[in-house]
């Protein structure tokens, strides 16, 4: 069996696959967009980004942003709500708005045969969104039902933990939904404001797969997007990562907890990164085989899973990882994460580890692209974060590029396991908070 | 061997006014190999990739009494060691190979798959083979397995409120059939399931006569019979296996209802479940009606009848929707969900959910709405050629529950035959509060209990 995946392997040297054609196209009006030509299924799936997202919050208006986000398809121009939504289901044309740390993000998938009533119907939403005030009632009503679920959520109250923990007084240190304090407190001039602060021309991003032709995308984008507003609120500052080394215990009546542990990370613009990248698989990336994984879940039986994953958003970064585990196991298990913490530090990785890593890495990368939803989403992320159209074809060589120097220099400088923190929800036996 | 002429996936919508052409993605091709194996690939040219999905009809309702739990245990066991590959290889090695893979359980079947670079094909097949017959299972591996799955069962149902309340409804809801036992099964049954239950599972049920294999993606369907033949076609089926009859509900003559209290409902709700009739081979019209009911109750909240109702003419709900899946191999649940603002009680909810059921009962359905539902299910079958798993997917839940290949590509086609007509003769038959659970979910000690409002 060995053998016969080490010949596999060696067929795998040749360049794996990222077919994909991207386009890089201008509009008349010059709104510029990727675009993957696929005209074997007759719709368009197009993603819009708004960098900035959530993290342009007006001071003490924490929440605005999302509330104004959950209104987009609660009406617009001449039509209510429920207009609104009856001429969507009219041309099965399917819209999603949802907004995070970093960007407010539009999806929609236009069927070939009414593609430009979809756009249209698309355009009122994003340009003349109504805000009424019975809308703004019902949204804030379900956002605060969610806000309180959250409260009594274990791995909510953990994740806002640390956050608030590592970056106070940035809006990384708040949930981007607000309190249900901040949340009631909204007038509809908050949402206004919070449509003009986010909603605008110099941060846009655009990705098209599907299809449509170039001609005809950039007919299409002068329509939905050529009227919006230039400008909007200026970029947040860097986010300063404040949380020093510890254990937070968050009393919560439970049989099992919830940790989430982690330090500061590397940015996405560091050239270490993707060496950063490929460590933080064989420490914790998700797959079965991390030795994460392995010691804590395949040889102890200690949780149904853990993983580890860097952080690096476009104003901050963290190296975080999470696991949940009976309140009468958890002690062994931080015990375990902070072994291999040091571990990772002290001795780096193997060369079998690395060379698996990069095959699984290199191997796994042209499977993201794998439908025009998918094959969209990637691309508007990667315009959003500065990496050229030519990143899909040289990714890989990337990976290939690590040597186990490169690897272990980086695991020295990115792993501290002086300097890691973990936030416990639950009832952790033997699991006390530091000073 | 049996073969038959590739169907075209969306032969079902030719009749619609969709622009399709034959250069639309996706023909399906079906075998069976001589020791009981089906075999169905679906074509997708447009990325290398491709998925092997290997669905067994065996699922936690197919469990013997007592050990519930076994069938989910089983999955993850089958990551262990076989007399080829040492414990986690598996996983390892489709890593190694850039591809990712996993397993899941239901009610009716397990499944496993892998998606991986379509030249790695072979690789994934010889290991799936290898596992169907020659798993090695050590007491050791069993216990720590057991011990992961109780965690699991800890992260999944017991730290979630919803969940334990959930379980609660179908152990209400279904008195006699197995449906009523939680698919990751009772604590105290997990804690004791050992090897031997393990072995007598998959000795019975892992075998080639109790398999669909399911391959979809950038292959060629002749050589996926091919490499289907040389690695699964040499294993022994089990032989005799009986018809999947389990025990089966008796006359429902009440209605049943409870309260679950917990301090970590933060949100109180009401959830009721009503028995409804699945999808069956040849016979899929009330299912489809019953389809429609679900977009037409819940679906969209501006647009739903509960949450036109409920949320916009009055300010009752937070949240109101419907929901109903129809495939399943025993008689399905039809759903119900009123979330109530802060200030209206759940009786106070309960109440205007019935006064909305009746009510639509006695208007029938908007035709207007009707007509955008039909669109939009019609659409959704375009949608669903971007994703070529989710294609796999249906036909595997599909033929593991009971139905066939001309079901599934029926089943388009059934939906846009559906009429008002049949939508509210199903509502009606579907509306018995006799065959019904109703739950109220709140925190401990509010006072308005079903039993404090009578």
């Amino acid at each position: 069996m060995r053998r016969l995946i080490l010949v596999l392997l060696t067929l795998w040297a040749l360049p794996a696959r990222a077919e994909i054609d991207i386009q890089e196209v201008t509009s008349p009006g010059g709104i510029s967009a990727w675009l993957v030509e696929e005209h074997s299924i007759p719709f368009l799936a197009l993603e819009i980004r708004f960098k900035g997202g959530a993290s342009l919050e007006a001071e003490g208006k924490r929440g605005a942003i999302n509330l104004m986000t959950g209104l987009l398809e609660e009406g617009a121009g001449e039509l209510d709500a429920r207009a609104f939504a009856e001429a969507a289901e009219s041309l099965a044309a399917y819209y999603s708005f949802d907004v995070g740390d970093d960007s407010l993000n539009v999806s929609a998938w236009f069927l070939s045969e009414n593609r430009d009533q979809a756009a249209a119907l698309l355009k009122l939403a994003l340009s003349e969104p109504r805000f009424d005030p019975e809308a703004i009632e019902r949204v804030r009503t379900q956002v605060i039902s969610y806000l309180r679920s959250r409260e009594t959520d274990p791995d909510a109250i953990a994740g806002s933990t640390f956050d608030a923990l590592a970056f106070p007084g940035h809006p990384y240190g708040s949930y981007y939904g607000g309190s249900i304090e901040s949340v009631s407190a909204l007038g509809r001039d908050d949402i206004l404001d919070a449509y003009r602060r986010t909603i605008a021309r110099d941060r846009l991003y655009v990705a098209a797969v599907g299809d449509i032709t170039a001609e005809e995308l950039g007919v299409l984008l002068d329509d939905l997007l050529g009227d919006l507003p230039e400008a909007g609120a200026p970029m947040p500052e860097r986010a300063a990562y404040a949380l020093g080394a510890g254990v937070t215990v968050v009393d919560f009546d439970t049989p099992q907890s919830v940790v989430q542990f982690g330090h500061a990370g590397i940015r996405r613009d560091d050239p270490d990164f993707i060496t950063a990248y490929a460590l933080n698989t064989i420490l914790g990336g998700g797959n079965f085989g991390s030795r994460l994984m392995d010691e804590l879940r395949e040889r102890r039986g200690l949780t149904y899973g853990v993983r580890s994953y860097l952080v690096s958003t476009l104003y901050g970064e963290e190296i975080l990882g999470v696991f949940s585990s009976s309140n009468e196991k958890a002690a062994e298990a931080i015990g375990l994460i902070r072994a291999e913490w040091e571990r990772i530090a002290r001795e780096g990785v193997t060369r079998e580890e690395l060379d698996d890593a990069k095959t699984y890495l290199t191997g796994a990368y042209p499977l993201r692209f794998d439908g025009n939803d998918s094959i969209a989403r990637i691309l508007a992320g990667m315009q959003m974060i500065g990496l050229p159209a030519s990143y899909v074809r040289e990714r890989n060589d990337l990976i290939r590029a690590i040597t186990l120097e490169d690897a272990n220099r980086v695991a020295a400088r990115i792993y501290r396991p002086e300097a890691l923190h973990f936030v416990v929800v639950g009832r952790p036996e033997g699991v006390e908070s530091s000073e | 061997m049996r073969f038959k002429r590739a169907v075209p996936l969306l032969a079902a919508l030719f009749f619609a006014t969709v622009r399709a052409s034959a250069s639309l993605a996706g023909a399906v091709t079906d075998y069976r190999l001589d020791n009981g194996l089906q075999i169905v690939v679906i074509e997708d040219h447009r990325a290398p990739v491709v998925v092997q999905m290997l669905w067994y009809k065996a699922g936690a309702a197919d469990e013997p009494p007592g050990k519930s739990g076994i069938a989910h245990f089983f999955e993850h066991l089958m990551f262990k060691a076989t007399d080829d590959m040492e414990a986690g290889e598996f996983s390892e090695a489709v890593a190694a190979n850039g591809g990712s893979d996993n397993a899941f359980t239901s009610q009716d079947y397990t499944a496993y798959y892998q998606r991986i670079a379509a030249d790695r094909l072979e690789l994934v097949m010889r290991m799936e083979a290898d596992r169907m017959r020659d798993l090695l299972l050590t007491s050791e591996d069993i216990a720590t397995e057991r011990e992961v799955i109780l965690e699991e069962r800890a992260q999944r149902t017991d730290t979630d409120p919803g969940a334990l309340a959930g379980e609660q409804m179908m152990a209400t809801l279904y008195m006699n059939h197995p449906y009523r036992i939680p698919v990751i099964g009772w604590r105290h049954e997990v804690e004791k399931l050992d090897r031997e239950d393990a072995l007598a599972f998959y000795r019975r049920y892992y075998a080639p006569d109790n398999a669909v294999l399911v391959v979809a993606g950038d292959v060629v369907p002749e050589e996926v019979l091919e490499l289907a033949r040389k690695y699964y076609g040499p294993l022994a089926p089990t032989g005799g296996l009986k018809a999947r009859i389990r025990p089966s509900e008796p006359p429902h003559l009440a209605p049943r209802r409870l309260t679950f209290t917990d301090p970590r409902v933060s949100q109180p709700y009401i959830r009721r479940l009503y028995l409804a009739p699945e999808r069956n081979h040849g016979a899929q019209k009330e299912a489809a009606a019953l389809t429609y009911l679900a977009e037409i109750l819940g679906g969209t909240g501006a647009t739903s009848v509960l949450g036109r109702a409920l949320q916009f003419d009055r300010q009752i709900a937070v949240y109101a929707d419907a929901g109903y899946s129809a495939v399943s191999l025993d008689p399905d649940t039809f759903g119900l969900i009123v979330v109530p603002v802060p200030g209206v009680s759940l009786q106070e909810a309960e109440e205007a959910l019935d006064a909305t059921i009746a009510r639509f009962l006695q208007e029938g359905v908007d035709q207007d709405q009707f007509d955008r539902i039909r669109m939009q299910i019609r659409a959704s079958e375009i949608y669903a050629l971007d994703d070529v798993q989710g294609i796999a997917r249906r036909y595997g839940a599909a033929l593991t529950s009971g139905l066939t290949i001309e079901d599934v590509q029926d089943w388009p086609e059934v939906l846009q035959s559906v009429t008002p007509q049949e939508v509210m003769a199903a509502a009606r038959r579907l509306f018995d509060a006799n065959r019904s659970v109703t739950g109220w979910v709140m925190p401990a000690g509010e006072a308005d209990s079903p039993e404090a409002a009578r």
